[in-house]
This record gives C-alpha cells, structure tokens and sequence, in this order.
C-alpha cells in the first residue's frame, strides 16, 4: 500500500508534466520521448525491472551516484519498490492525464490570456482545473495497478516481505509453501477488492469532477 | 483621438492587407461577409495572431507596431476580446468569472456594481455557466472583459451564435453599454441590423482588403459602395425628436438639416434616434404631389448615380444639407425626370417605411 502510494505521489505530478510536454510542445525528439514513455508499457516487466536494476543499482550510473552523494540506496528497498511501480504505470496515468488535457478548449486558455492571466495563471487556473477529472482517474488507476506490480518489483527490489512484497508477491509466495493455498485465496480476495474499488472510485469521482467542473 | 490599424498577412490561401483611421470614440464595426479577414484584425489587436506586419494605435498610445519589434502578448495588452461563443470558465462561478479580469488587471474606472447593473446579470451571479440561457452567457462574456479594464473592447461576432430572439433581447443591453461607457469598441458583424443599431463608425472590408471607411451615415449613404448593392440598402440619418403631435399621432425629427414626419413614437422630445430609409421605399419626383396620403416630401440634390446591372436599376444618391438618402429606382425613371448630377430632386417617403432606431 505505501509502496504504490508513494509511486503515484512522485509519479502522478511527473506525468502532468509530461503530459503536458507532449500535447503542448512540437519538437525534435518529441516521438522519441513518447515511445520512452510509453515503453514499460510494452516491455515485458521483468525487462523493465532489468533495466532499472542497471540504471538504479549500486554499481549503475544513476544508482552509485545516488549512493555517493545522498546515501540512498534503492535495490532491495521499500523506496525502489515504488520506483518501480511509478516507471511500470507512469505510461497509464500519461495517457489518462494527455487525454484530458488535449479535451481542454484551447479557446478558453486565449480567453483568459486576453483577461490577462499569463502562463503559469493560465496552468493553474483553466488548464489544470479542467484536466481535473484525468488527472484524479490517472492517479486512480495508476494506485490500482502499482498494488498489481509484480514483475518489475521483484527483479528490481526483491519480495522482502513487510519491505518491498508487493500483494502479488505476497500471493506468489504464499502459492510457493505447501498448504499456503487458504492465504493466497484471502490475498486474492484483498487484490480483487483494491481493485474493484479502485475502479468504482474513478468512475464515482470523475462523475462527481465533471459536475462541478459544470459539463 | 483616433483609432489606426495597417495590417498585411499572408495567410496560405488568402492575403490580407489592411489600413484604416477612424475616431476612437464610440463603436467601429468591421462590416463585411464571413472571410473577409474581419476576425484577423480583432486576432491581430488582441495579440492572439501576430501578423507579417501591424501597427494598431489608440489615442496615440501604440499597442503594437512589427516594424519596430513591439509586440506585447494578449496578457499584457489590456484588450478585451468578447468571443462569438463566450467562452466562460465551466469550472466557475458566473461572479468569478467576472472577477478573473477584474484581479488580474491594475484597479480602473469600469465598476463591478456598475456592470453587472448595465447588464442586468445581478440575478446569475452564483450560477454556473452551463446553466446559463446563450443571451446570458454572452453578457456574463461581455462584463467579463470590461472588467479586465481594457482601453479597447474588442467584440468578434458576440452575436453570431445566437437566434434572433435571443439577438434582439441583448441588442439593447449592447445599445445602453455604448452609451454608458466611453470606450473605443471595435465590433465585427456581418449583420446589418447590429451595424446600424451599434455603429458610430463603419469599416467595410471585402476579400482582404479595406474598400471604404468612415461614418455611418457617411458610408450607408454611398451609391458606389458594395452596401448599396444589398436588397435591404438603405439610407441613414442621426435625428433628435423635436415634436408630438398626439392629436394626428404623429412625431416630428429633425435629420440631416429635413424634417421627418413618422407614427407616433414612444420617446422624450429631445431625445437622439437613428432612422433609416430604405432604398426601394423612396420615390423620386421633379414637382410635389398634391392630395397624396405621404407625409415626407424632402428636397435634395442628385449627387451620385450609380447603376445596378444585375437589378436593371440605379441607386440615387441624394444630398441632403447634412446627410444623405438613397433611392432606388429603374434607368428609365431618371430619363423621365431628366435628373442630373447637381440638380434639384424631390424624394417622396411614407412615414410608415422610415424605421426608427434607438440611440
């Protein structure tokens, strides 16, 4: 659960900000940097947590640096379960907050820059308010499927539990013990509900944005 | 105090090149059919379209001039654009909506209290825009941008979008706003009843390019001009009401240095009026007519004749001593009376044809 809260914390906010790089910006290397976005998506999740485990572990280029300068170490760790998670559903929640944005009337951000709202203004009060209702589902969805992570996790951070087991795993692990079979049911049963509930909620909040938002 | 816009862009299909001088005081409606380039001077002011190149200057003060780089960005402009829809934030309240300008721009003369009063929105304040009739929407869109304190309200068809219902309840409040504020105001329309209900000045542009601007009077009552070629041409005059005469129920005007007889109206003695006579209701006579039920025989002088090919007609343009009216009448007509540039002519107008407008 924090796992993925963390994820969608640090991931949901670098999405907007993709999101709206990509719907609002024409340049050299834009196609390049959709399909980076996009791949985890593609990629099988164990490759991705391949990856990551290059970049990120203590030996990687990102990974030693991060050890040298700030002590952090993200293999094996609760953190680097998260950071899997938000690159596994960074591409879901782009996507769910790109579409939205691309469905705001330009017309009403060249509206409030005649009334003299500048960029950030603009951003702020029109643009991001009215993408309101992506931007919650992509969070959502993305929270849903962080829970779900199971092969990026356990390449990159391992399935300690209490540390970085993710529910999958803990189910994975408990279908391993013999006899294990009541706990993974109970487990399912959990992963099923998250879900579940997961999805009714964006529905239920997204009606409700859209209300207010006056659509 | 003048109101001046040079403006020439290349768009892929079309190229417009523009300028024209006009008096900043009171509304210039750009007059002309849909892709005239009407809609790319309003961009163009607002900032919204940077063309190849522009100079637009209010009373003296520059807004924008590409040949010495100044180029300010809309947010900084002090323009406010009215948009054919109104394109009011769906996420705020109608009050907020007229408060985004407002907090935005240096404090003004334009009031809060004062324009929601003019528009009569006072009732709407707390509603959300979609609950909102298009009439409504398009004041809230009209208070909103005059409490931006622009020093230039710029009106891109704010009626276009409207049914003809809707257009004659909001005309009003637009009438009262002209007369309430004193703001240059630059309204595109291709409607001729906003023209010349709204119009102090008039621009009329065709294809890209300007083909005459000035007064309104001035320019309804050109022969040579495209205007003159509409069915529904007409002559118009400012006038003042000068008498009732309850017992004949009739009203006297004062236009154009004439007197207008017309059906009793509704209005303060004193009180300022636009009529506006037809073209195809006026008819021309060398000697007044006795025993005739017409009440208006105004003299004038022919000072255009222009032909109408396509009508096998000729509109008429006769001088009045301040003002002019339009007649339109066959070739042979003008052989009958033998008319001549300069010469005398009578026109002959039923009271019941002169419309009268407000303001």
């Amino acid at each position: 659960m924090v796992v993925a809260a963390r994820a969608v914390g640090f991931g949901l906010p670098l999405a907007v900000v993709m999101a709206w790089v990509l719907t609002r910006y024409r340049f050299p290397g834009r196609s390049l940097l959709n399909a980076l976005v996009h791949l985890p998506l593609v990629l099988p999740p164990v490759v991705t947590g391949w990856l990551l485990l290059i970049l990120f572990g203590i030996r990687g280029p990102i990974g030693s640096l991060l050890l040298a300068w700030f002590d952090i170490r993200l293999v094996f760790t609760t953190a680097g379960a998260s950071l899997a998670c938000a690159v596994m559903t960074f591409p879901v929640m782009v996507r769910s907050v790109r579409l939205s944005l691309e469905a705001v009337d330009p017309g009403l951000e060249q509206a409030a820059r005649t009334l003299g709202a500048g960029r950030l203004d603009r951003l702020f009060n029109v643009t991001l308010p009215l993408a309101s209702p992506g931007i919650l589902v992509g969070g959502i969805v993305g929270y849903a499927t962080c829970l779900g992570e199971f092969g990026a996790v356990i390449t990159f951070a391992a399935n300690i539990p209490g540390q970085t087991q993710t529910l999958p795993l803990a189910i994975y692990a408990a279908l391993q013990v013999p006899g294990g079979e009541q706990k993974a049911a109970e487990l399912s049963l959990i992963s099923l509900t998250l879900a579940l509930i997961g999805l009714l909620l964006s529905e239920w909040l997204g009606k409700r944005l859209n209300v207010a938002l006056g659509r | 105090m003048s109101l001046s816009v040079r403006l020439r862009h290349d768009f892929p299909s079309a190229r417009i090149d523009m300028a024209f001088e006009v008096p900043s005081a009171g509304v210039t409606v750009l007059f002309g059919p849909s892709g005239a380039g009407k809609s790319t001077i309003i961009l163009a002011a607002a900032g919204l379209l940077r063309p190849n190149e522009c100079r637009i200057e209010v009373d003296g003060q520059i807004m924008a001039d590409t040949e010495t780089g100044m180029w300010l960005p809309p947010e900084q402009r002090r323009t406010g654009l009215v948009f054919q829809d109104a394109r009011l934030f769906p996420h705020m309240s109608v009050a907020t909506n007229l408060r985004f300008g407002m907090r935005r721009a240096r404090p003004g003369t334009i009031r809060f209290d004062d324009v929601v009063d003019l528009l009569g929105i006072a009732a709407l304040l707390d509603r959300r825009p979609n609950t909102l009739s298009g009439g409504e929407r398009q004041r809230v869109a009209i208070g909103r941008a005059l409490l931006a304190q622009p020093q230039l309200l710029l009106m891109d068809e704010p009626l276009a979008s409207l049914d003809s219902a809707r257009k004659s309840e909001i005309l009003p409040w637009l009438t009262r706003l002209k007369t309430a504020l004193r703001l240059p105001v630059l309204y595109v329309t291709h409607d001729l009843d906003e023209l010349t209900r709204l119009a102090d000045s008039m621009v009329l542009i065709e294809a890209g390019h300007v083909v005459g601007f000035g007064p309104l009077a001035e320019m309804a009552a050109r022969a040579d001009l495209p205007l003159a070629l509409r069915d529904d041409a007409a002559g118009l005059l400012h006038c003042r009401v000068a008498e009732h005469d309850v017992g004949r129920q009739l009203t006297r005007l004062d236009a154009g240095g004439a007197t207008f007889l017309v059906p009793l109206l509704d209005a303060e003695v004193g009180a300022a009026c636009r009529i506006r006579i037809p073209a195809r209701e006026v008819i021309l006579a060398r000697r007044a007519p006795d025993a005739i039920s017409l009440h208006n025989i105004i003299a004038g002088t022919v000072r255009r004749i222009a032909g109408d090919p396509a009508r096998r007609a000729v509109m008429v343009e006769i001088a009045l001593a301040d003002g002019a009216l339009l007649a339109r009448v066959t070739p042979d007509a003008i052989t009958r009376l033998a008319l001549s540039l300069g010469g005398p002519v009578l026109a002959l107008i039923k009271s019941t044809s002169i419309e009268v407008l407000g303001g």
